[in-house]
């Protein structure tokens, strides 16, 4: 910190001070208000706080907070790292995160896909980090191949290390934009979003999965040297070293999750042996895939925003005998449109208990009936437990399935639950 | 129905360059309440390598982004199948990026004209502001549809020529220009009402259905005209 300029200084002691008071009054966790308090005093404040440090961003539709995560966690082992955990992913969370961390020579921010250009550029990055992209709140972001487009142009003009998954079309298209890159085979479940070639327009042919060309310009693949394998739980390193992955969090999304930031620890020279055990440790991402145990029910908490992450969270269901509460709301950090509810195939469920829950649970019980899944309506998840108990004495799990606002009414519920 | 079947057949027109947002609905929607009726459906769904079949019953085209929607156009006229579907009186249901590139002319993302497959009267162009929210729009009497409700999401102003009629009077909302919302000309309909524009609006869905067979009996209240009756709400 004593490195900043007097003006930078002040700009980021007079937004620590608005962080504590969001924290104190209990509106947040105070890095939103931090930040832009921060920036008013002194515009080029997150380019001076990203001075000298090795710093990586990590950008995707899905799995941001959650990579961000696992990856502090494997960089840990060099010593401090400056992070914005709790999902403040636009420019103002930053620079309470770097704020925050004065001393960090290594920082691991999650950037929101619009501002991935602008942060690269001022923070002059080592290394970026990209995951997947897909259809997701279109009434307020960006069309993804605009946003692809976008990434590719900023990664032209940087000198940054791409860690990119290949797997995925457009995010694949834009990472080969960049000078260096490490290429992951981290898989590809929904694949709605990228049937047409980033580069041409063509249909891409896409088998054997994860293999993709387009038969029209010869856009394809490019060669992973990383590699995750659901089958059989494990990671195959650039020296086909395959090792165990055993998480502690659940599914192939988070599978991909770890082999990404494996592949980002490496590059700061970790080598994955290390790496493993610290991100085994991990259990939750600020109240994603959290377990609180109620009335004798341990309540499954899952996060999911769009079809893509929709379709991942009922991958992880627990067998049929676990009921399931879906949950959506649609206010502005959900997307106002619920459309998206259409995107997403329920017959899974069937056979199963579910509940609808949420100020859009009309729009809930619609798509279910249209998919001929039996599902109750309900006001509360504590209702829905008591109701449940009474019926059926030895229940004892419950999985809830809610996007943004939704999720964090119900993690509010039960205490702010990390 | 179509002569070559006795299943209602719904085709939908390159799922993997239109289908933004939901455009799925429209489909599952349409199946349901044939279904319900006792009237059997076939679903097809035509990719973009694909021949479009004339023999369809309705015709379902979604929404896009620039690209594909340029791509799905030059598609659609190269292959020549929709049209002469059109002309031998299928229904077809073309829903924002889908509405515009079955018309005579619709605008790429500087705004440029270009040829759409010309199955209905109205041209297309980019507007000033993005049009972003619910709308509300009272459908021409002639259809007894009633009262539409649904999202949209477009750039777009569309101009309606002489032989297209405005599907709708906008209450909320912009659709073509903030007065008219959607078009259609003969069993071919457009409209800016994005993703499931069928799901949350039953009456739009079974004006499509009696189109190709005609009287249908009606169905009892469900979860369909519930969410109809509280987005109405919500929006007004």
């Amino acid at each position: 910190m004593s490195e900043l300029p007097l003006r930078a200084q002040l700009a980021a002691a007079l937004g620590k001070g608005a962080a504590s008071l969001s924290r104190a009054t209990g509106r947040g966790d105070g890095s939103v208000i931090g930040g832009r308090v921060a920036l008013k005093v002194e515009p080029d404040l997150l380019a001076k706080l990203a001075r000298g440090r090795r710093l990586t961003l990590v950008s995707a539709t899905n799995g941001k907070t959650t990579t961000t995560r696992l990856i502090a966690a494997a960089l840990r082992e060099l010593g401090e790292i400056a992070t914005n955990e709790h999902g403040a992913n636009m420019p103002t969370g930053h620079i309470t995160a770097l704020a925050n961390s004065p001393d960090a020579r290594i920082g691991v921010l999650e950037v929101d896909e619009k501002y991935l250009p602008q942060v690269l550029r001022e923070t002059n990055a080592s290394v970026v980090v990209l995951m997947n992209l897909s259809r997701d709140q279109m009434d307020r972001a960006s069309e993804i191949n605009l946003l692809a487009k976008k990434w590719r142009e900023a990664l032209q003009k940087s000198e940054t290390h791409v860690i990119a998954n290949a797997d995925d079309p457009l995010v694949a298209w834009a990472g080969l934009g960049a000078r260096y890159a490490t290429w992951v085979s981290a898989g590809q479940r929904w694949k709605e979003d990228s049937w047409c070639c980033p580069e041409c327009g063509g249909h891409l042919k896409r088998d054997p999965d994860p293999h993709w060309e387009c038969p029209e310009c010869g856009l394809r693949r490019p060669e992973a040297t990383w590699a995750v394998d659901n089958a059989t739980d494990s990671v195959v390193d650039p020296n086909d070293q395959r090792m165990p992955l055993q998480l502690n969090l659940p599914g192939d999304a988070n599978r991909a999750n770890a082999a990404i930031a494996l592949a980002t620890a490496a590059a700061y020279g970790i080598h994955p042996k290390q790496s493993l055990p610290r991100l085994r440790e991990i259990h939750s991402v600020a109240g994603r895939y959290t377990s609180v145990v109620t009335n004798g029910v341990e309540v499954r908490l899952l996060l999911a925003k769009n079809p893509a992450g929709w379709l991942e969270s009922f991958a992880v269901l627990d067998p049929p005998r676990v009921p399931v509460i879906l949950s959506v709301n649609a206010q502005i950090p959900d997307g106002k449109d619920t459309s998206w509810l259409w995107d997403v195939d329920y017959t899974v469920l069937r056979g199963r208990r579910v509940f609808v829950m949420g100020e859009r649970r009309t729009d809930l019980a619609l798509r279910l009936e249209t998919d001929e899944v039996p599902f109750e309506i309900a006001d509360r998840v504590d209702q829905v437990i008591a109701g449940l108990k009474s019926e059926q004495p030895d229940l004892t799990k419950l999985d809830v399935i809610a996007n943004y606002t939704a999720f964090q009414q119900i993690r509010t519920a039960y205490g702010r639950v990390q | 129905m179509s002569d070559t079947s006795s299943r209602l057949r719904i085709v939908w027109i390159y799922p993997d360059l239109l289908s933004t947002y939901g455009d799925r609905g429209n489909v599952l929607i349409l199946r349901r309440r044939a279904e319900l009726r006792g009237i059997a459906t076939e679903i097809v769904h035509v990719h973009s390598s694909d021949a479009v079949p004339v023999e369809g019953d309705i015709y379902l085209l979604g929404g896009g982004e620039d690209r594909p929607q340029i791509l799905a156009a030059e598609r659609l006229r190269a292959d020549g199948g929709l049209k002469r579907a059109a002309e031998r009186g299928a229904a077809v249901l073309a829903i924002c990026a889908g509405y515009q590139i079955i018309g005579e002319s619709y605008g790429d993302d500087a705004d440029n004209p270009l040829p759409g497959v010309g199955i209905l009267d109205v041209r297309s162009g980019r507007g000033e502001t993005r049009a972003v929210g619910e709308i509300v729009a009272d459908v021409d009497p002639n259809l007894g549809v009633g009262r539409i409700t649904g999202f949209e999401n477009h750039q777009g102003r569309t101009a309606i020529g002489p032989n297209a009629v405005p599907l709708s009077r906008t209450v909320r909302g912009i659709g073509n220009d903030g007065q008219t919302e959607g078009a259609y000309q003969g069993q071919v309909l457009g409209t800016y009402l994005h993703g499931p524009a069928l799901p949350r609006n039953p009456e739009l869905a079974d004006l499509l259905l009696r189109w190709r067979v005609g009287a249908i009996p009606p169905l009892p209240p469900s979860w369909g005209e519930r969410l109809h009756e509280e987005r109405l709400a919500a929006a007004l």
